[in-house]
């Protein structure tokens, strides 16, 4: 009876994924709405950077406020490469990607012994230090300022990629690209260690996991993945400038990862949802008292995470912690 | 050699601001090992007050000697309010989210800092807005070939009084014991007959007072406050805090000081410094904690879970 029942429930979680994929892809086709698709690309980009930062905070547990500067690091490598070198836009995605992940295992590296506190703060000034170089510009490469402009578009087979509808469908590959691969290292032997580690390090360093190791990775990957979303970016926007790698965007980020449920894919979009998509909307919404929006917004956060501390959409993983820490104490 | 001198001083009163600062988020770490990302906004709305009731003052006639009477008054009732601004952060946000492991808190602790943000935004608008000039008067002093101004002696000397008499209170009060023994273990506190929720609530009166006081200090010694400030030197003021050794009350005192000089050195004798300041900043904090991870005064001890 009971297999029957769960048949079904894995049945209608199919029913219910595939209806969705078919709303995704037909949006733009029924909307037709160049404002509404633009924003749900925004949202993807915002999305893809969520994920890849749930490797490193919902994951492995580590504290990450500096999260926009492999963003930058991505982004900058693409601007750089394809403004000065010519190098076509798909072609930088590997090398931002890789790029971010050698920024992200050198910063890491002699900083992974801290504990978590003094991590977070590390990460904070690893962003400052990252927004400040490209502020400064010490190089004469990043353009200070101003940033950098005129980004050539992405084209795929002699076909480019410009208009709002390709690069919602662009975006989208790389989002359920993003899902797939974040499924596999979840289940994956990897990322049973990120649990473990986040659990209870020492009892997973007892258990034969290298921990120094297992932390590198979860930066390497999440770095590479944020990489990944700043190659899109830079082409989305054909410009980019540092204050869009601020401190507050990787508070953002974080907000996302924990508001939607740390460690969990579908929490991310519900994150992405609450904190892109929802002051976009609320700007419609609410313009006579718009002002009044991000006190609205603060009062939200504070309220959410009281009455849903484990996020809106948790990994069962977290909400079983939380749980049980209710009625042992 | 005057020149060292002056940026020394300088560094050191911009030292105690961070200080006084980093003392709140140091000591609601120490006890709740919550990062209070709002302590910043705190310290902002601290300034923003005594900008009030300053303004308010002067509105009234008074001026000069009297006036800087007043003044005590109005640090006292700007601690106060902020005081209880923080009691009432910690009942409404931080205390349901106690057990609730530390990302949930830390984003509520966002919450409450961009909520504050934007409040003081609303009241007092978006511009820089002019603290009242010569409420403490311009006097200089020529010493040794370095000037010091009676707004720097007299930001110097209550930063030290406040510090001193904190040190005083958590080391040899009965209370302060308390304090002590809650960071160290909140169950074990609790059989010793101390009320944990009574001390979480000292520590959020304690904390955010003295960042009102900064407040108004740094408001007086620039002249000019703006919604934002929070941000900067709430930052500015945590790294203070890890690079004593978060947790650790002296640490914070040294950390802020360190910092205050560390970044009026850099802007003054490195080319181009004043640019890179908070590069260099976070720099020398990032080398500090790769030689000794819990900072400067911080104790080793191994996290447990």
């Amino acid at each position: 009876m009971s297999a029957i029942l769960s048949q079904l429930k894995s049945l209608d979680r199919r029913i219910v994924y595939g209806a969705l994929l078919a709303a995704v892809l037909l949006f733009p086709l029924v909307v037709r709405n160049d404002y509404w698709i633009s924003t749900l690309v925004f949202f993807g980009i915002w999305a893809i950077l969520g994920l890849s930062l749930n490797i490193i905070v919902g994951y492995a547990g580590l504290f990450q406020l500096g999260h926009a500067a492999f963003w930058a690091v991505g982004a900058y490598t693409t601007a750089i490469l394809n403004i000065y070198l010519k190098v076509p836009i798909l072609v930088c995605l590997p090398i931002s990607a890789l790029v971010a992940a050698f920024f992200a295992i050198i910063i890491s590296r002699p900083i992974l012994h801290l504990r978590g506190d003094y991590l977070c703060i590390v990460t904070i000034g690893f962003g400052e230090i990252v927004r400040l170089f490209l502020y400064n510009d010490p190089f004469k490469i990043t353009g200070g300022v101003n940033g950098l402009r005129g980004i050539a578009r992405p084209s795929i087979f002699g076909l480019e990629i410009n208009t709002p509808t390709a690069y919602y469908y662009y975006v989208l590959f790389f989002v359920i690209i993003t899902i797939l691969i974040m499924q596999r290292l979840e289940n994956s032997r990897l990322g049973r260690a990120w649990n473990y580690v986040r659990e209870d390090e020492m009892a997973a360093e007892a258990m034969g996991i290298d921990t120094v190791k297992v932390k590198l990775l979860a930066f390497a990957i999440g770095a590479a993945w944020a990489g990944v979303a700043g190659n899109i970016y830079a082409s989305r926007y054909t410009v980019i400038a540092p204050e869009t790698f601020s401190f507050w965007n990787s508070v953002v980020m974080f907000c996302i990862v924990v508001l939607g449920g740390s460690g969990s894919i579908p929490g991310v979009f519900v994150g992405t949802l609450g904190m892109i998509l929802l002051p976009e909307v609320l700007k419609s919404v609410l313009s006579p008292i718009l002002e009044w929006r991000l006190l609205i917004f603060g009062i939200a956060m504070v309220v959410m995470m009281i009455f849903r501390p484990e996020g809106l959409w948790p990994h069962s993983r977290y909400r079983l912690e939380l749980r049980r820490e209710e009625t042992s104490s | 050699m005057g020149i060292v001198l002056q940026q020394l001083l300088n560094g050191i009163t911009i030292g105690s601001f961070y200080a006084l600062i980093a003392l709140g988020y140091t000591m609601v770490y120490g006890v709740l090992k919550l990062i209070n990302f709002a302590h910043g906004e705190l310290f902002m709305s601290g300034s923003y007050l005594g900008l009030t009731i300053i303004s308010i003052l002067i509105g009234a006639g008074l001026g000069g000697e009297a006036l800087l009477w007043a003044l005590a008054g109005v640090f006292i009732v700007v601690m106060a309010i902020v005081a209880g601004l923080g009691v009432g952060i910690e009942r409404v946000a931080y205390r349901p989210l106690r057990r609730a492991g530390r990302l949930p808190a830390v984003v509520s602790a966002l919450g409450v800092s961009i909520a504050l943000q934007n409040a003081v935004m609303l009241i007092y608008g978006p511009r820089y807005r002019v603290y009242p000039k010569g409420v403490i008067p311009a006097i200089y002093w020529q010493v040794g070939g370095i000037q010091i101004s009676l707004l720097q002696v007299f930001v110097l000397i209550l930063s030290l009084i406040l510090m001193a008499t904190l040190y005083y209170f958590i080391h040899y009060t009965r209370l302060g014991t308390a304090v002590r023994a809650t960071a160290l273990d909140h169950d074990v506190a609790r059989l010793m007959g101390i009320d944990v929720d009574a001390i979480v609530r000292i520590i959020f009166i304690i904390g955010p007072a003295l960042g009102a006081a900064g407040g108004i200090m740094v408001g007086l010694y620039y002249g000019r406050i703006n919604f934002t400030l929070g941000w900067g030197y709430g930052l500015k003021a945590f790294t203070a805090a890890i690079l004593g050794g978060i947790g650790n009350i002296p640490g914070a005192m040294v950390g802020g000081m360190l910092l205050g000089l560390f970044e009026t050195l850099a802007a003054g004798f490195i080319p181009q410094g004043g640019a890179w300041k908070e590069a260099i900043v976070f720099l020398i904090l990032i080398l500090i904690l790769v030689v000794r991870p819990t900072g400067l005064l911080g104790e080793r001890v191994a996290e447990k879970v």
